[in-house]
């Protein structure tokens, strides 16, 4: 009784359990309303289904997610990603429509080097703000949100830009070995950035500095230059999700791209389970709060309710989250289920400490 | 002798450097208004500064109440959906033939009770502000669509009269109702933050709250406080947008919230909270109401050029915060 319990206990405790719970029950609860949900087929060589439509457009949003997890890691956050979205888009929209000829690759790479390297200095602003300044990170990277989203409406000069580039095209729709190649450029990036965090020593360095910039400042780790480097990266992700989201509709528009993708963001990593203080992250949580979000977001479409409303579940997954992840609600809860069986859990109390 | 002479000095010296930031604020306005006036002729009428009050009452009154919130060191960014939320509330039950006293009785007591309960959630089960009002601002949002995907038009005779009414010579100088009543949010606010109790607790918690909870001060109440004081503005805010508009649209006020946190940053107060002032808010709104005059008025620049200058605006007056260091931290 008491081992079957504590293992119960440590697959409720493990953090991604109730992120899992959450996107496993609203996956059935598609399938209970429309029984082909999770079926894929393969047309032209492409596998084509609801499963890989949320993995296509969640892709954006992961890549978005991942820079602000580690923008959130050292106890900052970055609400100036979806301008950044939005600017990179413009750039580069803006520099294939006035080429001749739209289809060359070069053409393509010359745009997206642009507009990356246009996004890395909006990132290194972000990062001197903070890290050097010293302004509070909410309100360094709100300058440059609302300022931002101006930006990007001067350079396309207030038009919707539309362009017909085949290779720019690829990076929102394009396939690979049967799947979207989106997927594979933000899984390429989360592998890159768990790679770098986790293999190396990085990630730790990321979470001292979240955990007490000037305590790890005098232990010999450069605080500022970390926060620096994670502005710059969640630009950068920020730019490649601004490239995708424009070449899924072939256009930019300075007002529409990237709206309210940093609100996404920054819940996917609070349902990932990375704390908004800063000091842990969770990369993993990341994937898994977006994907959460993304299907959310195509079961409202799929069941025919207006966008706009699917902000209502949102409010409601979000809070649900929260307080399931709140210590001061779980202990209000844990406190009322202990004390009914009370003898139980201090005859658990041991076996409580084999899986932490 | 000289040592009080020096002090005397040194205070001197210092009294004005917490009112430094609402000072540059108010420099910033008149050389704003004294550049409108010598390039536009038009631009010296008083009805030019009667229209920025008319055009962006109910964002001061927003703001007001963002102001309570900000200087607890708290944020609220639910505010532009619960001001949609309200306008479109009222809409929708005018349109089912509600009388207009209950209407307003109602569409102002949504407001606070989502306040009330954001607040709680923050209160009890410490979660970050930032979160708990994201998630009131998607709720908020997402009912708006729910009661209706369009826009709804008010015929009611109580509205229309509260939107027509001119205070002042019908053919001269005017201004609305709304005015009126954002100014007399204003005043009890500027009233209840200077000389009552918890007005001194904002403050208190502000500055730091630890210190607050020790001193005896009813953290929680007070915390709980704010933010239904910033859902009841915005829910005045709301009812003011829909005398201004004259109906309720889904969409309407989207991206509001950040103007309001950029009128009362620009208007000097503190995001750490501890130290603003109400006046402060005023001037950061007529600020922002300004530059969008200025632009009105010059007719080439795009409307995208106000959203690049309050962005710089915001810079400039984060940096000089920090120049001056009134950070308590």
């Amino acid at each position: 009784m008491n081992a079957t319990m504590g293992r119960y206990r440590a697959v409720t405790g493990h953090r991604l359990f109730w992120p899992a719970a959450v996107l496993v029950v609203m996956l059935a609860a598609n399938t209970i309303y429309r029984p082909g949900f999770l079926s894929i087929e393969l047309k032209d060589g492409h596998l084509y289904g609801s499963p890989i439509d949320i993995l296509r457009l969640s892709a954006p949003l992961i890549l978005v997610a991942l820079g602000m997890t580690l923008v959130i890691s050292t106890g900052g956050i970055d609400l100036s990603v979806g301008s950044v979205c939005a600017i990179s888009g413009a750039i580069a929209c803006m520099y294939i429509s006035k080429q001749s000829d739209q289809n060359s690759l070069v053409v393509v790479l010359t745009a997206l080097a642009m507009a990356l390297g246009v996004a890395l200095v909006l990132g290194a602003w972000n990062g001197v703000l903070v890290a050097v300044i010293g302004i509070q990170p909410i309100i360094a990277t709100l300058i440059l949100m609302v300022a931002g989203r101006g930006l990007a409406q001067l350079i396309t000069q207030g038009q919707i830009i539309t362009i017909n580039s085949e290779p720019f095209r690829a990076i929102g729709l394009g396939h690979l070995f049967t799947l979207p190649l989106a997927i594979f450029i933000a899984l390429a990036a989360a592998l890159l950035v768990a790679a770098f965090t986790r293999r190396t020593a990085l990630g730790m360095i990321v979470e001292s500095v979240g955990g007490n910039a000037e305590a790890s400042r005098l232990a010999g780790i450069r605080s500022g230059r970390v926060i620096f480097l994670a502005y710059v990266l969640s630009a950068a992700c920020a730019a490649i999700a601004g490239f995708m989201m424009t070449a899924n509709v072939s256009s930019a528009d300075g007002n529409a791209v990237g709206l309210w993708v940093e609100l996404d963001a920054i819940l996917a990593v609070v349902i990932g389970g990375t704390s908004l203080a800063g000091g842990r992250f969770f990369l993993s949580g990341t994937i898994l709060g977006a994907l959460i979000i993304q299907t959310l977001t195509t079961t409202v479409y799929a069941m025919d309710i207006s966008p706009q409303t699917s902000l209502l579940f949102k409010a409601v997954v979000v809070i649900a989250v929260c307080l399931i992840q709140a210590p001061a609600f779980r202990a209000r809860f844990a406190r009322r289920r202990r004390s009914a069986p009370k003898p139980d859990t201090i005859a658990d109390k041991p076996k409580e400490q084999v899986p932490a | 002798m000289t040592t009080g002479s020096l002090t005397a000095g040194r205070a001197r010296f210092r009294l004005p450097r917490r009112q430094i930031p609402v000072l540059a604020t108010l420099v910033l306005l008149l050389v704003m208004y004294g550049i409108g006036v010598s390039q536009y002729q038009a631009f010296s009428n008083v009805q030019v500064i009667f229209n920025v009050f008319i055009d962006n009452g109910f964002l001061l009154v927003v703001a007001i109440g963002m102001t309570f919130v900000i200087l607890t060191g708290g944020i609220d960014l639910s505010v532009g959906s619960v001001v949609a939320m309200t306008a479109m509330v009222s809409a929708w039950l005018l349109q089912e033939g509600l009388p207009a006293a209950l209407v307003l009785v109602i569409a102002l007591l949504i407001g606070p009770t989502l306040g009330l309960l954001m607040g709680c959630a923050i209160h009890f089960f410490e979660i970050q502000p930032f979160i708990v009002t994201l998630a009131g601002m998607f709720f908020a949002r997402g009912m708006c669509t729910f009661i209706s995907g369009s826009s709804i038009p008010i015929t009611d005779g109580f509205w229309t009269r509260m939107s027509q009414e001119r205070i002042g010579d019908p053919r001269g100088n005017f201004v609305s109702i709304s005015v009126l009543i954002a100014f007399v949010v204003v005043a009890v606010a500027a009233y209840v933050l200077a000389y009552t109790r918890l007005g001194r607790n904002v403050y208190a918690i502000g500055g730091n709250p630890q210190s607050a909870l020790l001193m005896g001060l009813p953290v929680g109440r007070t915390r709980i406080a704010v933010y239904t004081i910033s859902g009841l503005c915005s829910a005045i805010g709301g009812i003011l947008l829909s005398f201004y508009t004259l109906s309720g649209a889904p969409l309407i006020a989207v991206g509001m919230e950040l103007d309001v946190i950029a009128a009362v940053v620009i208007g000097g107060t503190v995001l750490t909270g501890g130290s603003g002032y109400v006046f402060g808010t005023v001037l950061g709104v007529l600020v922002l109401g300004v530059i969008q005059t200025l632009i009105t008025f010059d007719g080439s620049l795009n409307s995208w050029w106000t959203k690049i200058v309050i962005g710089g605006l915001l810079f400039a007056f984060i940096l000089l915060q920090r120049l001056i260091g009134i950070r308590y931290k």
